[in-house]
């Protein structure tokens, strides 16, 4: 199975997630083997995947822990009556 | 722990949802972008799980129980802040539509580690979630963010898998296409070469 580039770009999401079958699998990687173009497609969306999952990404605002069990305390306190 | 709260040893609730104070903030704030809302909403998220925890019956873990309730919180603090320009932008698309083409690069290969080290990079990632089209935001901040599985995210959103799959990949390639010009340092986030937010998407999606 030969892929075009377009057809490659549709599969980008399922081979990061490892959701080609075998068969699919062989063509996308066949492709990117000889696509610069794809190759860097794929590693500028895996790395913006990698920036995504980094905790310092989405930090929590400093004291929310404490904020949030002060408030949610006080709530339970008034539902409990 | 869930049975012993709802008995009455109330002073537990606090133990019970330590470990998700971090999921519910994020998945909130990820689609509000905005600290003060972020915080408010996840405290009431909190609040409304605990009025609620007799509805949880387990079928789901309790992380995309209260996933739901966060991401419920989310949308109608979204609902209430949105103008009439920006759901515009979510009206036209459909499943079936839409060109998803990712940004073509021919000079650049990978991003630099330092790159990634970057705070400035950090900020314009989570622009460009915010920017993302809700349907699409919601999908990309339960899979990638929070990394629930397909299945969780599908049913934390009242939706199926495949629709799940769909719309990552189109959050995906929409965050590839609006960051990499940004990582090859031509910023389309500031200054001149800053798009209308409506026209971008206008372009995104002819």
């Amino acid at each position: 199975m030969n892929l075009e580039c377009k057809h490659v770009w549709e599969h980008i999401s399922s081979y990061l997630d490892k959701q080609l079958d075998a068969e699919l699998l062989a063509a996308v990687e066949k492709h990117l083997e000889s696509c610069e173009v794809c190759s860097a497609i794929l590693d500028s969306t895996r790395n913006i995947l990698v920036l995504t999952a980094d905790d310092r990404t989405y930090e929590l605002p400093l004291g929310y822990s404490v904020r949030l069990h002060a408030r949610l305390e006080a709530a339970m306190r008034s539902l409990s009556g | 722990m869930i049975a012993r709260v709802l008995a009455g040893e109330r002073e537990l609730y606090h133990e019970l949802i330590r470990p998700y104070e971090r999921l519910v903030y994020v998945t909130i704030f990820a689609i509000l972008k905005n600290e003060t809302e972020a915080e408010d909403g996840a405290q009431e998220a909190m609040i409304s799980a605990f009025r609620n925890l007799k509805s949880f019956r387990g079928e789901a873990k309790f992380s995309t129980w209260l996933v739901t309730i966060a991401m419920n919180e989310a949308r109608k603090r979204l609902r209430r802040a949105k103008t009439a320009a920006e759901n515009s932008l979510n009206e036209p698309l459909e499943e079936s539509e839409g060109d998803f083409t990712p940004a073509v690069l021919t000079d650049w290969r990978e991003i630099p580690l330092e790159a990634l080290e970057r705070k400035e990079l950090k900020e314009k990632l989570r622009e460009a979630v915010a920017l993302l089209p809700e349907k699409y935001r919601e999908v990309f901040v339960l899979r990638d963010i929070e990394e629930l599985n397909q299945e969780e995210t599908a049913s934390a959103l009242g939706i199926n898998t495949t629709l799940v799959k769909v719309r990552l990949h189109r959050a995906r390639m929409m965050l590839q296409k609006l960051l990499v010009p940004y990582l090859r340092g031509q910023g389309p986030f500031h200054g001149q070469g800053k798009p209308a937010r409506g026209g971008f998407f206008r372009r995104w999606f002819q």
